[in-house]
């Protein structure tokens, strides 16, 4: 097997584990994630608790399981955010290229990205407080610039091309040929980079929930089990190892994914790969 | 070179400008009166208004924007609302701490990507450049803040090489400082040194296929000196914009890193500003953090437009 087709059926079936304990957890999981059983707390892994109790003596694998639902819905529709603006911001800027217009969106864009995305969520708590939505506003305004850039810039290489003077000729707007030609043939570029953007949302919402800003309680999250797991890390190591290896999992399927698919749709880079 | 630098000073002024005015109005939408959060719900209405006349809150909020931003250029970044104390003073205490964190950090990274990446851009197809690449790409996936509990778990609690957190100060002279920042900028710039091990190895794979390289092997180099000579150097202006990128991630990973090892820095800061609505503070830390991300690109396109002539008339 290649090294492109390893990467997506590695990192395509870690990526489905993940979603499927998701999907799994809305329906079974093996026990009641918010069940608290104080005399079983702080239990290593083992047959009866797969992957062990936390310190309250919830069931580890369960809490995983309800976890990445809100890892999942975070990144993703940050991901959505970013691509529902960031994508047309670009194609505009490409079609406008050197008017005012694409100055703007292009500063616009310079500026956001003199925000971190943990810098734009210490602003929005500041604000609005802490909590999952915030953290996905937070995360979703620094995937824009992410989205409008890319696509600006493998749009503005279409717009020399033949079959878009073509269809300039036969008397299509911008917008038209925006939408019906430049979209199309972005739409391999958007999806890598929207593999690797949701990767670096669960990633941030883990840290963000980890200093308190994501997720509250009762809705459990990676980051904040890893928070919670802090003080105890030196009597069960287990309560750290457990979320922070299902992150690194996650993450690495989904880098994964994006590099075999990035492989997998544009065979030019087979030879370039990097 | 004159004109260039000048048109990126004026629009490095602009995006500066730009996000004091996003900065300070984002957070004065933030509900919650600081002098009704000081006195609390059982406040007197003229102690209240007194107290709002002290902090200024009782002037239009343009007086109050234009007064922030034109104390900041003078160095005085406005009276903490619940310490009492400068807030200038207060950043520039916790700023011994997060900004040689971000640096060590920016330097481990450096020392670790640069080699990692020559060797493997070097072996490219070998099993030396899957070892590296297999590698940064765990690097990539590792939540800063978990590897920092793991270094913790490993070298603190079971090696006790290191403290588990805290910081010793600088006044025993260097060592015992660094000493204590040592951990933290390891987790800080292994993910990062990934990433940008990365952008070395494919920086120098687009060089290597140039024709001066083939002109410099044809010339009777060999290929470690015409690697090193020609390769690297030229490999270097896209790896120098990803660490003016990084300085950024860096400043805002040690705001986490910092809680991970109960450091006295600016993220601990300001986090304490969130929870006692002390908005001055985070107002002026979070312009701090944005004015260091816009200056340090701004100095890493000059350093650019000095080194490659090209790049100039670029926009």
């Amino acid at each position: 097997m290649s090294g492109a087709r390893r990467n997506l059926v590695l990192g395509g079936a870690l990526s489905a584990l993940v979603v499927l304990a998701a999907l799994v957890s809305f329906v079974w999981t093996p026990y009641d994630h918010t069940a608290l059983d104080i005399p079983g707390k702080l239990q290593p892994p083992g047959p009866e608790h797969w992957l062990g109790t936390d310190h309250f003596g919830r069931d580890m694998l369960s809490m995983i399981m309800v976890g990445a639902r809100t890892s999942i819905a975070v990144a993703l529709v940050a991901v959505g955010i970013g691509i529902t603006l960031g994508v047309p911001l670009g194609l505009a800027a490409a079609a406008l290229k050197g008017s005012w217009l694409d100055e703007v969106i292009m500063r616009g864009n310079d500026l956001i990205f003199a925000f971190p995305s943990l810098v734009i969520a210490i602003l929005i708590t500041a604000v609005f407080g802490a909590g999952a939505v915030n953290a996905i506003i937070a995360i979703g305004i620094f995937n824009i610039p992410v989205f409008a850039r890319i696509t600006r810039g493998a749009a503005l290489s279409l717009w020399q091309r033949e079959f878009i003077l073509a269809a300039r000729v036969s008397g299509k707007s911008a917008a038209r040929i925006s939408a019906e030609h430049i979209l199309p043939n972005v739409a391999n570029l958007l999806i890598v980079q929207g593999t690797i953007q949701f990767s670096l949302g669960i990633l941030a919402e883990a840290g963000l929930s980890y200093v308190g800003l994501g997720a509250q309680p009762p809705t459990p999250s990676w980051g904040r089990m890893l928070a919670d797991a802090q003080t105890m890390v030196s009597i069960a190591p287990h309560l750290a190892l457990v979320p922070g290896i299902a992150i690194v999992l996650t993450v690495l399927g989904l880098n994964l994914m994006g590099d075999g698919l990035r492989d997998w749709l544009d065979p030019r880079l087979r030879v370039a790969r990097t | 070179m004159l004109r260039y630098s000048l048109k990126r000073l004026l629009s490095l002024l602009v995006s500066l400008a730009v996000a004091s005015l996003v900065i300070f109005f984002v957070v004065e939408v933030a509900p919650g009166d600081p002098a009704s959060f000081m006195l609390g719900v059982n406040a007197q209405p003229d102690t209240l208004a007194a107290l709002r006349a002290e902090l200024g809150l009782d002037l239009p909020k343009w007086q109050r924007y234009l007064a922030w931003v034109g104390g900041m250029l003078t160095g005085d970044f406005g009276t903490s609302y619940t310490y009492r104390t400068p807030v200038a003073q207060m950043i520039a205490d916790r700023l011994w701490v997060s900004l040689p964190l971000a640096l060590y950090a920016l330097t481990l990274s450096t020392l670790i990507a640069f080699p990692a990446g020559i060797y493997a851009a070097a072996r490219r197809g070998k099993p030396g450049d899957m070892a590296v690449m297999g590698a940064t790409q765990l690097g990539v996936a590792l939540p800063n803040f978990w590897f920092a509990m793991m270094m913790v778990l490993v070298f603190a609690i079971n090696l006790r090489w290191f403290s588990a957190g805290g910081f010793a100060g600088w006044q025993d002279g260097l060592l015992p400082g660094l000493k204590s920042l040592t951990l933290p900028a390891i987790s800080l710039a292994l993910p990062q040194a990934a990433i940008l091990a990365r952008v070395m190895r494919s920086a120098l794979l687009d060089i290597l296929g140039e024709d001066f390289m083939r002109t410099a092997r044809a010339k009777g180099l060999t290929r470690r000196q015409a690697l090193w000579r020609h390769g690297v150097r030229n490999a270097l202006i896209p790896v120098l914009t990803i660490i003016g990128l990084q300085f950024s991630f860096l400043l805002a990973g040690a705001i986490i890193i910092e809680q991970v090892f109960y450091l006295p820095g600016l993220g601990r800061l300001v986090f304490r500003a969130i929870s006692s609505r002390d908005l001055i503070v985070v107002e002026s830390v979070v312009m701090l953090l944005v004015f260091a991300v816009i200056v340090v690109n701004f100095a890493v396109d000059l350093a650019y437009a000095a080194v490659d002539p090209r790049l100039r008339t670029r926009t």
